[in-house]
């Protein structure tokens, strides 16, 4: 039998390569000057999925929420060897937290219909709170299995994982379907040249209209012929608003975020003056004798 | 009237009936915050034969002790913790509840609040009670629970308050908060919960479980010494060890060493790995990046070696070395065995 494995991503800035210029003066993040990437622990997700897909038969569905742009992080993972992908999207998404996060994608998982496996990296870089994966397997009635490193066997509805825990590592066994988290560690695969080739075609049905609205196209039964047309050959995004998952509007974005920013500061590293401390023999021999005189040292 | 505001609550982790650090370092700021906000203090210890755990959290100051022991609540699963966990809310609404920020708190507590629609901040470094003038919604918030952690991979340190009902939910990461010394003398409530489990929250069994205490006790360290990106690979990290060695230090590690396999994870300081406040850091090779020092800065004095002048981290040191790990720790070793 085939599975349907569903894998939700997110892009995100880059936040480990920040730059002076990332920061506003007025001490917030200036997200346009950060390049926007594939949440890393994303990619071991998405690469979880292919190796299921490669091992037993899958059916490989990437879903993310984000504005238009992030249909980028879904040509990625067709690129990679996705089947299908879903751009959740819409102005009244904006502003989530993780608790509106995890409802919006479980009004997504629940419109696409049955799946076997939900997967989702640990955490993404922007937050790092690793709480979207187990609200979401709560959201959707769903036992979790967190911090999945490898997958041992599956079959007979069920699934066994090895994971990591603190100091060690635990097998589990959790029937199916079930949510799984997944950390770094095992080694998500190149874009694959002839995929690319096929893929970098595929468009969301607003960004079709956008590169006919730039040929004067702009009539409707053409573009509904378009979209038309590219499904057929495999290639349409499927982009989804608030109101197609059916999300509940004091749900979502803002609204449905019990948590608010109060204020945000900017990091300023301050310190004392260093003292500087010649790489001599008499420069350090000096520092280690300071140090033991004022008993921090011996 | 004014509303009944709950209590202060604190999840208790346990690996084979020792307490974790962490748990007792928020059983400390708990204390703190229920002082502040006039109510209890109170522990939720779950688990299987734990009932030497409980004068221990008496000891550090919990007013009462929730203990649910069943055997299926041994080793740790997610799904019987998450459903008792919520029983109890249901039953007592407590105004907070906090977790340590550690692998089983950080799949826990999401679960829980997502069932309870409550906000949830993850890995917090501060927590103060205080008002929120919430000015877009126009209204005011009193005596809530600020919630200060780092966010954007540390760039920005962001306050949050949660604005729906209680809980307001945290975890913390070990070593963040202070522990202070336990008072043998004060006593509490011991409250036993009784545990009912359906069958479709043990579907997850453990069929193995490997596990050991940690190779190395960051947090308790006098001194620690550091290596970085800057070590250049694993064999070199000796040297680390070496000075670690002659000082009598525990061996520490940027994310960039962890990331590069030379270096256990277990030995990791700063946002992602462990917050450290030792009397004196060594940090060898490392640039300085906000997230390591997000876990260090608080040290005591901290020797910054490093090749390139202009990095970060001599902004955070009290002495700064510019030069060749490699010449310099050698010097260390041999200044130090020569005064000692």
């Amino acid at each position: 039998m085939s599975y349907t494995v569903l894998v939700f991503v997110k892009q995100v800035p880059d936040t480990q390569n920040i730059t002076g210029e990332a920061m506003k003066p007025d001490g917030t993040v200036n997200r346009a000057a950060l390049p926007a990437i594939f949440n890393p622990e994303d990619l071991n997700a998405l690469e979880l999925a292919l190796q299921l897909k490669d091992r037993f038969g899958a059916k490989v569905i990437v879903g993310t929420m984000g504005p238009p742009a992030a249909a980028e992080v879904l040509r990625a993972s067709l690129y990679r060897g996705a089947d299908e992908c879903i751009l959740l999207t819409d102005r009244a998404f904006a502003g989530a937290d993780t608790l509106a996060t995890s409802y919006a994608l479980s009004c997504c998982a629940k419109k696409y219909g049955k799946f076997d496996l939900v997967l989702c990296g640990r955490q993404a870089i922007d937050g790092d709170t690793a709480q979207v994966g187990p609200q979401l397997a709560e959201k959707l009635g769903l036992p979790q299995l967190a911090y999945v490193e490898e997958v041992l066997e599956l079959g007979g509805g069920k699934i066994r994982i090895k994971r990591t825990i603190e100091g060690g590592y635990e097998v589990l066994e959790a029937p199916l379907p079930v949510l799984m988290t997944v950390i770094e560690g095992n080694h998500p695969r190149p874009m694959n040249a002839f995929r690319i080739m096929k893929y970098k075609r595929a468009r969301t049905k607003s960004e079709l209209a956008r590169d006919h609205a730039d040929a004067n196209y702009t009539d409707a039964e053409f573009l509904a012929e378009e979209v038309e047309n590219l499904a057929g050959r495999n290639l349409l995004i499927h982009e989804w608003s608030a109101g197609e998952v059916n999300a509940a509007p004091d749900r979502i974005g803002l609204a449905g975020s019990p948590t608010k920013v109060k204020t945000i500061q900017s990091v300023v590293l301050t310190g004392g003056e260093a003292k500087s401390v010649e790489p001599t023999d008499a420069g350090i021999g000096g520092l280690i004798h300071e140090l033991i005189e004022d008993h921090t040292l011996g | 009237m004014t509303k009944k505001i709950g209590n202060v609550w604190v999840f208790i982790e346990q690996e084979g009936g020792r307490i974790a650090d962490v748990s007792l370092e928020l059983v400390c700021k708990g204390r703190e915050l229920a002082a502040r906000l006039g109510v209890k203090t109170e522990a939720l210890l779950l688990g299987d034969r734990l009932g030497d755990c409980v004068d221990t959290l008496y000891a550090y100051g919990c007013d009462t002790v929730f203990l649910a022991e069943d055997k299926r609540l041994e080793p740790f699963t997610v799904l019987p913790f998450a459903k008792i966990i919520m029983g109890l809310i249901k039953e007592h609404k407590p105004n907070i509840l906090m977790f340590g920020a550690t692998y089983k708190g950080r799949e826990l507590a999401p679960r829980v609040a997502s069932e309870k629609l409550a906000g949830l901040t993850a890995d917090c470094t501060d927590l103060r009670i205080d008002d929120f003038d919430d000015k877009v919604n126009k209204k005011m918030y009193t005596g809530k629970l600020m919630q200060i952690r780092p966010a954007f991979g540390g760039n920005i340190i962001a306050t949050i308050v949660n604005t729906w009902d209680d809980p307001q939910m945290v975890t913390v990461r070990e070593g963040v908060m202070k522990m202070d010394a336990p008072d043998a003398s004060r006593a509490g409530r011991l409250v036993r919960v009784n545990v009912e489990l359906d069958e479709c929250d043990t579907v997850i069994k453990v069929i193995d479980r490997v596990r050991q205490d940690k190779s190395v006790n960051l947090g308790a360290a006098q001194i620690i010494v550091s290596g970085g990106y800057g070590v250049g690979s694993k064999d070199n990290f000796k040297l680390i060890y070496d000075l670690a060695e002659t000082l009598g230090a525990e061996v520490g590690a940027s994310r960039a060493a962890v990331d590069a396999g030379w270096i256990n994870h277990d030995h990791q300081v700063g946002q992602t790995g462990v917050t450290v406040r030792p009397k004196l850091y060594i940090a060898c090779g490392i640039s300085g990046s906000v997230q390591h020092c997000a876990g260090m800065d608080d040290s005591k004095k901290i020797i910054a070696v490093n090749t390139d002048p202009e990095a970060p981290i001599f902004s955070i040191a009290h002495y700064g070395i510019v030069g060749d790990l490699n010449v310099v720790i050698p010097k260390m070793i041999a200044a130090f065995k020569a005064k000692a």
